[in-house]
Order: structure tokens, then C-alpha cells, then sequence
């Protein structure tokens, strides 16, 4: 194994008297000056935040809320799920209960009455996200939610539905609505048909 | 103007010396609340930011590009920052020494204006009789320093009243701090005034406006009085007394409201009139090398203020941007340069000065 030997040179007197240090530290600091005072570079990094935005990049996990499919009605189905899965507790959902309001929408069994989530509890972690069966939920972009009280942190389902606006997936339940329908018209291919062709 | 003439000299005098005194306060204190916006704006440049940019009365946003303009640089902040200071609570904590308590912030800030009385910041204004220095002293340069050396007791007092245990080492350091480097700054301005052989300060511009600057015939010396000022002012690298980081800001961690601002604004007042010193003792004060001689007129004795302010300000942009480039010394090495090396190298100045007086200018 080879070895290296590093040498340590005690430094010269030019070096102990600080001054190529201070040259240098007045260099690296005019360098930057230069490039942020206005009238010179005017390039300083700071983003003003209110007036200037950051893009949110794809895949962020910011604010969850509730989406609507292609054709306008509420994925929920209330099955809780979130609600259970939910680490700091801050979904509550209620639901229908048995003679309640149907779903918005053919085949599906139910939605919710009431679907509220706390942003004051909130953590952002996206579990809701990863354990919705049906898509009905998903954290967005909004990082910045404020609010004057702490009722007014609790968005309820009606503004969580309009924040979250139309995600365009799968239509579960129309799709099997569909395929039931179809269920009487195509022909199936049986084996006993499929022996006969041959 | 000629009823001012045919006053009684006693009554002139009185009356010249109030208008002047009030005149050099009252710039000093916007000189100040400015050099600290100064500060934050280059402060934030040097490191990429942009500084104080949103601090604006309600009426700026009425005035089309100009009121934007300064809201962005920041020219409103210095109010909103001395309106600050006056409206927060004065808290007086119930462990400190009460009395030292309160005299502490008044003690650091007296002397750093009594310097200023002493400075000849203009020639004239067209009256020949009335130089425009608030007291022409002929021991100019010795009052200087007795009350400088003054200074030190607000930030001792300020330690030791708080009675508790960071603004007491913050107390310690500075006292040994600035009882050494006033040393070296001393002797380092005894070589300035073997050569012009008189310490009051009108005489000394006098000297160089014949026969140039002095940092030319003494930069030894301007570089000792250079660190020294740094370090008689609590400047970095030698903020050791506040030294944010380790001591919770030093000797006035305990202080707030006004008394805490009266610290601030001896820190300030202090570098003004260090610069001040520098500019008188080493750059020719009003003179510059081809404009000499005492002004004439009102015009020329304004051009000549200007010419001193101007001065001052380079110096004190130069104080503000060795803030940002220094980390602090360590205390030790703080006392080795003052001692080991200064004192050693002013001493050495003085003698060489001394004998080329002796056997050269003879």
C-alpha cells in the first residue's frame, strides 16, 4: 500500500501578515457586490416571493383535495379509507348513512356528506393519496394556505372539491356500468365455439 | 448678513458655535440612521441578496418611478427603524444594577460626539474669523484621545450592570480591547505630529494642503491608526466585545428600546468620527491636493464640507465592507497583534520619524 505524505509548510512570514488573505477576502466579496448592486449586475438571487413564484415541480406534495371526474361528479365513494389511514387525524368524513343522498353519479354506492380536512393538522405525507381506491384525492401544489382562524383552516368538502377541480382517470364505475351493458350484445367467444371454427 | 457683523464678538461667538454645533449633531445623526441603512444594503449585495426594499410611508406609492425607486433602495427603512426603537418597551430586567444600568448607554454615546467638536470639517464660510470647527482647541488631538479613551467606561458599565454572564465577558473583552489598541493608536499619531510639529487639527490640514498628504509621508502610521479605529470602534474582525455568535451580542444582550439604540448609535457615532479623525490626520481633511487654501466665499466653503464628506464616506463604506469579509480573531490573536506586533512596529515609527526630523527637515 502506497502511501502519501502531505506536507505541512509552516507559513511564510507574507502569509502570516494577513494581507494576501485580506486581498483576497476584498476579491471574493467586490466578485459579489459587483453582481448584486443595482447599476452594476443587479443579479441578486433572492426570489421576492410574492411577486415572483417558484414552479411547483410535478409530483409535489402540497395541499390535499378532493377531485371530480371528467364528468363533473365526486369520486368519493366515503369509504374512509383516508380518514383511517390519516397520521395526524385530519380528515373526517361523514357519511350518508343508509336512507342518505345517493352518489352524483350512476353505479357508484355512495359519497360523502361531509368531508373535511384540517390543513392545521395536515401533514402533508400523501398516505390519503396511496390508499384511495378510487382516486378521489390528491395532494396538489398549493404550499401556501393561510387563513385568519382556525375554523376557517378546516376546508369542508364543498371547497375541497372546488380547489381540487377535475382529474381526468379511470371511471371506474361507469366503465363496469359499460361493461355490464355489454354483457348482452357482445358475442362470447365460448370454448365450445372456438373448437367448432377449427 | 451684516447685522451678524456688527454683533458683539462674545454674542457672535455664542451664536456661531450654537448654529454649528446644532448643524454637525444633527448630520451626524442622519449620517448615522443612514450608514446603518448603508450597511444592511451592502451587507445584502455582498452576499447576494437585496436588502431592505418594502419599508415605504403610504404617500411613496403615489409618486410615479422616483417613490418605487427609493422604496426599493431601502431610503425609508431608517425611519421606520428610529420610530421602532422609540415605540418598543424598555425592559429593565430585575437583576441588574440599576443605576450603572442606566447611565451605561449615555457614557457610550457622549464621547463618541464630543470627538466630532474637535474636528475642522470646512475652511470657512466666506468669514475668516469663523472656521468651521465647533472648537479650534490647540490640544486638539489630546482631547481627542482622552475622550475616546472615555468610551470604553459605557460598554464596562454596560457589562458589568447587567449582571449576568455574557455582557460581563463581553465588558472584559472590550476594556482589553480597546486599553490596548488605544496604545498603538497614540503612538502611531505621534510620528504625524513630529512632522508637523503642532497638535491642533486646523494645523495640521494646513501641513498638508503645503505639503501633501500625510498618508503618503506616513502610511505606517495611517495603516496602525487604521486597525486601531477598527478596533477602538468594535468594528469587525475585532467585534469581539458584541461578538454576536458566542456572547448573545456582548455587553448589551440585556438592553432594549432606546437604551439599546443609544449603543447603536454610539457605534455609528463612533466610526463617523473615526473616519473623521483619518480623513483630518492622513487624507488633508477639506483640502484635496490642487484646493488649499481657506475658502473665499459661501460656494467655495460648502465645496470644501463636501469635499470632507465625501472623504468620510469612502471611509466608511471601507468600514462597512471589511465587516463582510472578516471572520472575527480569536482573542488571543487579538492581543498579539495589538501588542506583539503594533506597539513594536508605532515605536519603530516614531524613531525613524524622529531622526529624519532631526538630521533631514532640519
Amino acid at each position: 500500500m502506497s502511501t502519501k505524505v502531505v506536507e505541512r509548510k509552516p507559513l511564510t512570514a507574507w502569509e502570516r501578515s494577513y494581507v494576501p488573505s485580506i486581498l483576497g477576502g476584498l476579491g471574493v466579496t467586490w466578485k459579489h457586490f459587483k453582481r448584486t448592486a443595482p447599476f452594476l449586475g443587479n443579479k441578486p438571487i433572492t426570489m421576492e416571493y410574492p411577486e415572483q413564484k417558484w414552479v411547483v415541480p410535478e409530483g409535489y406534495r402540497g395541499a390535499p383535495y378532493l377531485v371530480k371526474d371528467q364528468d363533473g361528479a365526486t369520486k368519493c365513494v366515503s369509504c374512509q379509507l383516508c380518514e383511517f389511514v390519516c397520521p395526524p387525524k385530519a380528515i373526517r368524513i361523514t357519511p350518508p348513512g343508509a336512507e342518505g343522498q345517493p352518489a352524483d353519479r350512476a353505479n357508484a354506492e355512495k359519497m360523502p356528506l361531509e368531508f373535511e380536512i384540517n390543513m392545521l393538522r395536515c401533514i402533508f405525507c400523501g398516505l390519503c393519496q396511496e390508499v384511495c381506491p378510487e382516486e378521489a384525492i390528491f395532494l396538489q401544489k398549493d404550499y401556501s394556505l393561510t387563513g385568519v382562524s382556525r375554523e376557517e383552516m378546516v376546508y369542508d368538502k364543498e371547497k375541497l372539491l372546488k380547489l381540487g377541480g377535475t382529474h381526468a382517470g379511470v371511471q371506474k364505475w361507469k366503465h363496469k356500468l359499460e361493461e355490464a351493458a355489454e354483457q348482452e350484445t357482445f358475442p362470447v367467444e365460448t370454448a365450445a365455439a372456438t373448437e367448432a371454427t377449427k | 448678513m451684516d447685522f451678524l457683523q456688527n454683533l458683539d464678538p462674545t454674542v457672535q461667538f455664542i451664536l456661531f458655535s450654537v448654529v454649528k454645533i446644532g448643524v454637525v449633531f444633527g448630520v451626524t445623526m442622519s449620517f448615522v440612521a443612514y450608514s446603518v441603512l448603508v450597511e444592511r444594503k451592502v451587507s445584502a449585495w455582498i452576499q447576494d441578496r437585496v436588502g431592505p426594499n418594502r419599508t415605504a410611508p403610504p404617500m411613496a406609492q403615489f409618486v410615479p418611478i422616483l417613490g418605487p425607486f427609493l422604496t426599493r433602495l431601502g431610503i425609508f427603512q431608517p425611519m421606520a427603524d428610529g420610530l421602532k426603537f422609540l415605540l418598543k418597551e424598555d425592559f429593565t430586567p430585575s437583576y441588574v444594577r440599576k443605576v450603572y444600568f442606566w447611565i451605561a448607554p449615555a457614557i457610550a454615546v457622549i464621547p463618541a460626539f464630543l470627538t466630532l467638536a474637535v474636528i475642522p470639517f470646512g475652511s470657512t464660510l466666506g468669514n475668516p474669523g469663523n472656521k468651521m470647527v465647533i472648537a479650534d482647541l490647540d490640544v486638539g488631538i489630546l482631547y481627542t484621545f482622552g475622550i475616546v479613551s472615555l468610551g470604553v467606561y459605557g460598554i464596562v458599565l454596560a457589562g458589568y450592570a447587567a449582571n449576568s454572564k455574557y455582557p460581563f465577558l463581553g465588558g472584559i473583552r472590550s476594556s482589553a480591547q480597546m486599553i490596548s489598541y488605544e496604545i498603538a493608536m497614540g503612538m502611531s499619531v505621534v510620528s504625524v505630529f513630529l512632522l508637523v510639529g503642532d497638535l491642533n487639527l486646523s494645523k495640521v490640514i494646513e501641513y498638508q494642503a503645503h505639503g501633501g498628504w500625510l498618508v503618503f509621508k506616513q502610511p505606517l502610521a495611517f495603516f496602525i491608526f487604521l486597525v486601531a479605529a477598527f478596533a477602538e470602534t468594535n468594528r469587525l474582525p475585532f467585534d469581539l466585545p458584541e461578538s454576536e455568535s458566542e456572547l448573545v451580542g456582548g455587553y448589551h444582550t440585556e438592553y432594549s428600546s432606546m437604551k439599546f439604540a443609544l449603543f447603536f448609535l454610539g457605534e455609528y457615532a463612533n466610526m463617523i468620527a473615526s473616519s473623521a479623525m483619518m480623513v483630518t490626520l492622513f487624507f488633508g481633511g477639506w483640502t484635496l491636493p490642487f484646493i488649499g487654501d481657506p475658502a473665499s466665499g459661501l460656494l467655495g466653503g460648502l465645496l470644501h464640507i463636501g469635499i470632507f464628506v465625501a472623504k468620510m464616506c469612502a471611509f466608511m463604506v471601507l468600514f462597512i465592507w471589511v465587516r463582510w469579509m472578516f471572520p472575527r480573531f480569536r482573542y488571543d490573536q487579538l492581543m498579539d497583534l495589538g501588542w506583539r506586533r503594533f506597539i513594536p512596529l508605532a515605536l519603530a515609527n516614531i524613531l525613524v520619524t524622529a531622526l529624519v526630523v532631526a538630521f533631514v527637515n532640519r
